[in-house]
């Protein structure tokens, strides 16, 4: 059995919403037993050191697709899972020279996974890789097990409405293919110590269809932080009351190095633009801390926020939802407090 | 230009979830339904093409007979055509079997655009409109936050936003783009858009008569609700009054140093 990790960079690194993904993917090898592992596939210059230090020694570098292009991403991922994973009785193509031992005796094929983030490249690589198979895809699991001793099928454990709910399914394909909630999953964590790392060079073969899909990047004008990473999120909701009401937030956010994000009713009223948008249709955010101001806390917004580490909320309302959620709260006018904690920490800061 | 988009049938979810007693569904005893919201936005921006372009806006969904409230919700938006894939009532169907079923509708109309949302705001598959490119062999982009189509309408350029860089996807026409909420803000229907979306015809099709259903989707077994974490808020104060707690606790969380 082979778990194929596809691997998202963030800059030079390993990107937190796939240390996650590993930490699922670790679960499916240790639940399968002996003879197998994780494969990280890269594409790019894979970040070898980082890949021993979270105890992955099998490296697939990927070249000859420039920056991200998902459809041909899918195709290189389809040739690593083999022939016998596809569930089209055209594929009967010669194994790739990258198959791991077994992909393609059919026998132990139902074992096979590919584990991605769920994020919107991890989510579009999977699909594409589930249309080009013809495999059913699972997006933004939370748990998954091998449904009995020596079962074919797994278990599995994923999000419907952004995590407000839970589908608990069954998933029996020749191959699993997974993507990982962001936000319900905790990171993987370095090993004791580093292991040695094979890198297989991988070189695509895709078709001009494949690489017609591909993005251009553009700085987007944003710079910094960006709200889905971001360490702390300075939260503003209908209470705030006006655009310019958005200024004290900001100005606070940049003290504690983190940026703005907003409830949806903002973005409606067009106070903000629905780039800063917290919940289920807009940014899920991950940050250590998540001060919400004149927030009550609809669901949806919960969905977006729930994988926060702590919640202060700042609000009017003592009985709001998310005042009775926060990790801490405090009872009053976010205008009046919002201020006076910005000169206490310039204050600190003399 | 002649679009073709697909929207979906989804209960309006309030204040908290809860399940049918089979736990195998929402219960919507005491909500409502509504098209989901990146759907929505996309039905808002094939009108704006078509307004554009000229062409039609032809609107589809697999659902129960009861979709067909959203169907002429998008004929109100201004949408010129419905079809309806009427499934059993309480049947869920998977991404798979609902990109084949989309398929036959789309592949019987010479559509030069097709919108979905990027995903449904219930099931969050994440798939059905890429299942939908490759069973078309079209190009595909997916969570666009804003379209541009080229002068002459042979092309079109699609971007979004990732980790702080923005994307663009350039296809040629025809293809299919998955859009989300924020691309566009939905007009409300007009009065003359709601009268003629009460009188307009919907056709409906049995999702047996699209095709064989392709079996091996995910099954879901039942549905729950996560536990709400039992927190007990630390209330910190009232008011300015707070400050010094709420600066404590910011710097024993490692906020501040």
């Amino acid at each position: 059995m082979t778990v194929w990790w596809l691997v998202e960079l963030d800059g030079d690194a390993v990107a937190d919403a796939s240390l996650r993904a590993l930490t699922l993917a670790s679960g499916l090898v240790a639940d399968a037993g002996g003879g197998t592992r994780v494969a990280a596939v890269v594409f790019g210059v894979p970040p070898v050191a980082d890949l021993a230090a979270y105890g992955v020694g099998d490296v697939y570098a990927v070249s000859g697709v420039d920056g991200y292009a998902p459809q041909a991403w899918a195709r290189v991922l389809a040739e690593l899972l083999g022939p016998a994973a596809s569930n089209t009785a055209a594929s009967n193509t010669a194994a790739s020279h990258a198959a791991p031992d077994g992909a393609a005796d059919g026998r132990d094929r139902s074992r096979h996974a590919v584990v991605a983030a769920g994020t919107e490249h991890g989510n579009e690589v999977l699909a594409h890789l589930g249309a080009i198979t013809g495999l059913p895809m699972a997006a933004n699991c939370v748990s998954v097990s091998a449904s009995g001793p020596g079962a074919g099928a797994l278990d599995l454990v994923r999000q419907r409405w952004a995590g407000l709910l839970l589908e608990e399914a069954v998933l029996d394909a020749p191959a699993a293919l997974l993507t990982v909630a962001t936000d319900a999953v905790a990171a993987a964590a370095p090993g004791p110590a580093p292991v040695p790392v094979t890198v297989h060079q991988v070189t695509a073969v895709v078709t001009g269809a494949d690489l017609a899909v591909r993005a251009v990047e553009t700085s987007g004008g944003t710079g910094g932080v960006s709200l889905a990473t971001a360490r702390v999120v300075v939260g503003g909701g209908r209470g705030v009351g006006s655009a310019a009401g958005f200024v004290s937030l900001e100005e606070l956010a940049a003290l504690l190095g983190g940026v703005v994000g907003v409830s949806r009713v903002v973005t409606s009223e067009g106070w903000r633009p629905h780039s800063m948008q917290v919940g289920q249709t807009g940014t899920k955010i991950t940050p250590d801390l998540y001060l919400a101001c004149g927030i009550s806390g609809a669901i949806q917004h919960f969905a977006g926020c729930a994988g926060a580490r702590h919640i202060i909320a700042i609000n009017t309302d003592a009985s709001a939802p998310m005042m009775t959620r926060a990790d801490y709260a405090v009872v009053g006018d976010l205008h009046e407090i919002i201020p006076a904690l910005t000169d206490a920490l310039r204050g600190r800061g003399r | 230009m002649d679009i073709l988009v697909c929207v979906k049938r989804v209960p309006t979810v309030g204040g908290a979830i809860t399940l049918t007693a089979d736990s195998r569904a929402i219960d919507t005893k005491a909500s409502g339904f509504t098209i989901s919201p990146h759907e929505e936005c996309a039905v808002e921006e094939a009108v704006r093409l078509a307004e554009r372009f000229g062409g039609s806006v032809t609107v589809v969904s697999l659902g129960p007979a009861e979709a067909e409230e959203q169907l002429r919700a998008c004929l109100a938006l201004g949408a010129s055509a419905a079809v309806l894939v009427e499934t059993a009532p309480g049947a869920e169907t998977g991404p798979m079997a609902t990109a084949a079923a989309l398929h036959s509708v789309a592949a019987a109309g010479a559509f030069d655009l097709i919108l979905l949302g990027n995903e449904a705001s219930d099931t969050g598959g994440y798939q059905v409109g890429i299942r939908l490119a490759h069973l078309l062999g079209r190009p595909v982009a997916t969570g666009a936050k804003a379209i541009e189509v080229s002068g002459d309408g042979s092309s079109l350029a699609a971007s979004r936003a990732y980790r702080g860089v923005t994307e663009t996807f350039s296809l040629p026409l025809p293809c299919v783009v998955t859009v989300k909420e924020g691309i566009n803000l939905p007009r409300y229907p007009s009065l003359p858009g709601r009268l003629r979306a009460k009188r307009a015809a919907v056709k409906r099709i049995p999702l047996a008569a699209t095709g064989p259903v392709p079996a091996g989707d995910v099954r879901m077994t039942r549905l729950r609700v996560p536990d709400a974490p039992r927190k007990q808020a630390t209330v910190l104060g009232q008011g300015a009054a707070a400050v010094p707690a709420l600066v404590a606790v910011l710097a024993e969380l490692g906020v501040i140093s």
